[in-house]
């Protein structure tokens, strides 16, 4: 997959990340054990942190929400849904689902969990005054019904296998039915809320009546937001908090040498590059091979990313994906067939801007490398660097040659549905392929697994030769950690253990 | 009486200036790009959830209305809702303008004392071996930006000699101690610039009084150089020394927004940058509010104490 060459790299990570990686090992070193108290700092906090889970937007908001709140479902290490609030699940067409409620679970305020609690978290995304991050999502909940006091049935518009996944998200993390203050964050949830104050600090206790036995181990933790990231790293180095996320490459070999342990998850965070396919002269394919063929992939990981990155091939599924194809051709800089593709568009000697912005990470590096290589075959490309803010708004998918950022997501559906649909509002390149769009619809009913990545993988090799994107490589979230803190091991979907870390993680100290 | 009439003036001055600052917010709050309700849901926002969420919040009625209703609610104590918090406004700032004032009140407690001292003894010394030091040292200071200050501060004092908190945590139950050394470094770094400011400024007073005629004439009835300083200089430089003051303590209050930023410290400054960025104009008009009365009410204090102050004007 990612060849050996990494591992002189892994190496410098030392103890820390061969630990999470081998958890065996990581059981015979360290037992949970119970107490303890953690101070943590994330990357982004504001007045608009929240303790309503339909309204996260942030990593804050993410961990705040896996502390107070469960979800029917949770992500195993293979990012496989599977039982949490409900004991089992099941479903014959992937359209009707019945979810069976664990008995005896309560919230934090000692109230029972019935199957009202189910309906009302479920249907309130589909209320426009909920104002829910994932409305677009739970549209395809035609219906969710108390069968009785412990089982719900959710009845979808179309087919989807990827439900369990789906509801083990934040956003669909169960609430109290009624619940519309969101002052307590009375949850089922492994912490008690005791303290919240929006863009100052969370505070979780405890909660003895969690419903997994002998979880969460820790007493305490209190969740803060450094946005600086110079600060936050000064801020592990110098012991005040113990758990970072959103680590720069470039600050990693200051936390190896001052003592903390690196956790670098490999996820499916791409920067790309965008060719509109309805805007000249990018609509061209042969513009478009050109370009993919201008990018140098090594150099953009190892300069912009310090290796923290694996090569893409163009299309959104890593190689560490369960679903990705592996016999696609790699695509390399390779200057004779971008010169070849370019006069074939009769493009050579054409001068074209590109629109990066430092919202769309490393985009701006991107830019100059694509240039000099440009350059070298007979293209005049420009950088237009402008603010992020306002980036997404007025630049992003505006111009023929601008650059995107997407984030993680849980299952290749989702990627697929939001980025690469002929009619998905973010369809980044305005591609259109009707095929394509078939499959998608086929593969998201599709119950069996290898017939599942068979469709997914010719889905792949449409994006990488027809569509107007090119990635060059995915991004590792990295987050530093304490030494003492043990039990953390990479979740491709975010830093943080995808935000789950409270419940899993306890103190040596 | 004419003491009380200039006073009043000032005053009365003070709140019309207030007025329209207060207009000038709103006007400059409402171009900004984007609405609340547009921030808060993001880019996956359907029209109809902006359009529900914006009447919800009330932002679909006329400007001159919301205008209209806020400067209402500022005037008799209610600055309204916050409407990302979705809290009162005045709850969101109650917990951080504490926090403020406090590290505002500490760095004064420390800068003004010290730069007086500086800038006294500098300009009896003036072109002394003593006054060319301190003068390059405030020189070097005033150049120094405090990001700069702040950032070396922490490498040095939290990460290499563990000394020092990298970051102010800020805690009801915090013993005495815990709570000097968190507030050590922010009050260092902001103290760097405040102290060369205002001790140039006390220089620069002092000096401009002792050229007068009438310190001549003091020293040539043989008062010794201190009791001039303390006696006849320091009553006539008070004013533009307090002006000096005055600045400098608004800008502890409103810019103290690269400090707050590198220790993490919930002030007010961050909270208004937070507001901006959400743009939840409420919040955000409230801050800007408490900034401009500040601003006003400092340089209030420091006319008033001006003019009570002169000895000239004592006279009449």
């Amino acid at each position: 997959m990612d060849g050996p060459m990494p591992f002189s790299r892994r190496e410098l990570l030392g103890m820390g990340l061969a630990a999470t990686l081998l958890p065996d090992f990581a059981g015979a070193a360290s037992k949970p054990r119970r107490g303890g108290r953690i101070r943590v700092a994330s990357v982004a906090s504001s007045t608009a942190d929240t303790l309503d889970p339909a309204k996260g937007s942030l990593s804050t908001d993410y961990v705040r929400h896996y502390m107070a709140y469960s979800g029917l479902t949770q992500l195993d290490r293979q990012m496989q849904g599977r039982p949490g609030l409900a004991e089992s699940f099941e479903s014959r067409d992937q359209m009707v689902w019945r979810f069976h409620l664990r008995k005896g679970v309560t919230f934090h305020n000692g109230k029972s969990l019935t199957s009202a609690d189910v309906v009302y978290s479920l249907l309130r995304h589909k209320d426009p005054l909920t104002g829910s991050k994932v409305a677009s999502i739970a549209d395809q909940f035609l219906a969710v019904r108390a069968v009785s006091t412990h089982e719900v049935e959710i009845t979808l518009s179309g087919p989807n296998v990827d439900l369990p996944i789906i509801l083990s998200q934040s956003h669909f993390l169960i609430v109290p039915a009624g619940e519309k203050a969101f002052r307590t964050g009375n949850g089922t949830g492994p912490y008690r809320i005791v303290d919240f104050k929006p863009g100052i600090r969370t505070i979780g206790r405890r909660f003895e009546n969690y419903y997994k036995p002998g979880k969460p181990y820790l007493d305490e933790i209190e969740l803060i937001g450094i946005p600086d990231e110079v600060s936050r790293v000064n801020a592990l180095l110098s012991g005040d908090v113990h758990l970072i996320n959103a680590v720069n490459a470039r600050s990693s070999k200051r936390i190896l040498a001052g003592g903390r342990g690196l956790l670098e998850s490999q996820s499916s965070f791409y920067t790309n590059l965008i060719m509109r396919q309805d805007m000249l002269p990018t609509s061209n394919p042969h513009f478009v091979m050109a370009m993919k063929n201008l990018l140098d992939r090594p150099l953009i990981k190892r300069a912009l990313f310090r290796n923290y990155a694996t090569i893409a091939n163009d299309h959104p599924i890593p190689p560490f994906h369960p679903f990705c194809r592996d016999d696609l051709p790699q695509t390399v800089l390779d200057l004779d067939k971008a010169r070849y593709h370019l006069r074939k568009a009769g493009l050579t000697g054409v001068r074209l801007p590109m629109f990066a912005a430092p919202a769309a990470e490393g985009s701006v590096d991107m830019a100059s490398i694509l240039q000099e290589y440009g350059g070298r075959v007979g293209l005049n490309l420009a950088v237009n660097r402008v603010p992020a803010d306002g980036y997404w708004s007025t630049h992003w998918m505006k111009h023929p040659l601008t650059f995107g950022n997407t984030n993680p997501r849980p299952t290749a559906d989702m990627l697929f549905s939001v980025f690469y649909k002929s009619d998905a509002a973010w369809n980044e390149s305005g591609w259109k392929n009707p095929r394509f769009d078939k499959l998608l619809v086929e593969a998201r009913g599709e119950a069996d697994f290898a017939r599942r990545k068979q469709l997914y993988g010719e889905m792949q090799g449409l994006v990488r030769d027809h569509c107007g994107v090119g990635i060059p490589v995915f991004i590792s979230l990295i987050d530093g950690y304490d030494k003492r803190l043990k039990g953390l091991y990479p979740v491709p979907l975010g830093g943080f253990m995808g935000y789950t870390f409270a419940e899993h993680v306890w103190w040596e100290g | 009486m004419s003491i009380y009439r200039l006073i009043l003036n000032r005053i009365a001055s003070a709140l019309l200036t207030l007025l329209l600052v207060s207009l000038v917010i709103f006007i400059i709050s409402d171009l900004l790009p984007g609405d609340a309700a547009q921030e808060m849901l993001g880019q996956s926002a359907t029209p109809e959830q902006v359009a529900a969420l914006r009447h919800d919040l009330g932002l679909d009625r006329p400007a001159y209305v919301r205008f209209g209703d806020w400067v209402g609610g500022i005037v008799s104590g209610d600055p309204g809702t916050s409407m990302v918090a979705n809290m009162p406004v005045a709850e969101v700032i109650a917990e951080r303008l504490p926090n403020t004032l406090r590290l505002a009140a500490l760095t004064a407690a420390f800068t003004v004392p010290l730069s007086l001292l500086i800038g006294i003894s500098a300009a009896m010394n003036r072109g002394g071996r003593l006054d060319r030091m301190l003068s390059i040292s405030t020189l070097a200071m005033v150049a120094m930006p405090e990001f700069l200050v702040a950032t070396l501060g922490v490498l040095i004092f939290s990460v290499k000699l563990r000394l020092l908190p990298s970051i102010t945590m800020v805690t009801s139950d915090q013993p005495w101690g815990e709570f000097l050394r968190s507030y050590t470094l922010p009050v260092l770094s902001l103290s760097v610039v405040v102290i060369a400011q205002m001790s140039r400024m006390t220089r620069a007073a002092v000096i401009d009084q002792l050229n007068q005629p009438y310190v001549e004439m003091a020293m040539l009835k043989g008062v010794g150089r201190v009791a001039i300083v303390r006696r006849h200089v320091l009553p006539n430089a008070i004013g533009p020394i307090i002006n000096a003051m005055a600045l400098s303590l608004s800008y502890l209050l409103g810019g103290a927004i690269i400090v707050e930023t590198i220790f993490n410290y919930p002030g007010l400054a961050s909270l208004m940058v937070n507001a901006v960025t959400s743009r939840d104009t409420p919040l955000l008009q409230a801050c800007a509010m408490i900034f401009c009365a500040a601003y006003l009410l400092l340089l209030l204090a420091a006319d008033i104490i001006a003019i009570l102050a002169n000895p000239r004007l004592h006279n009449k």
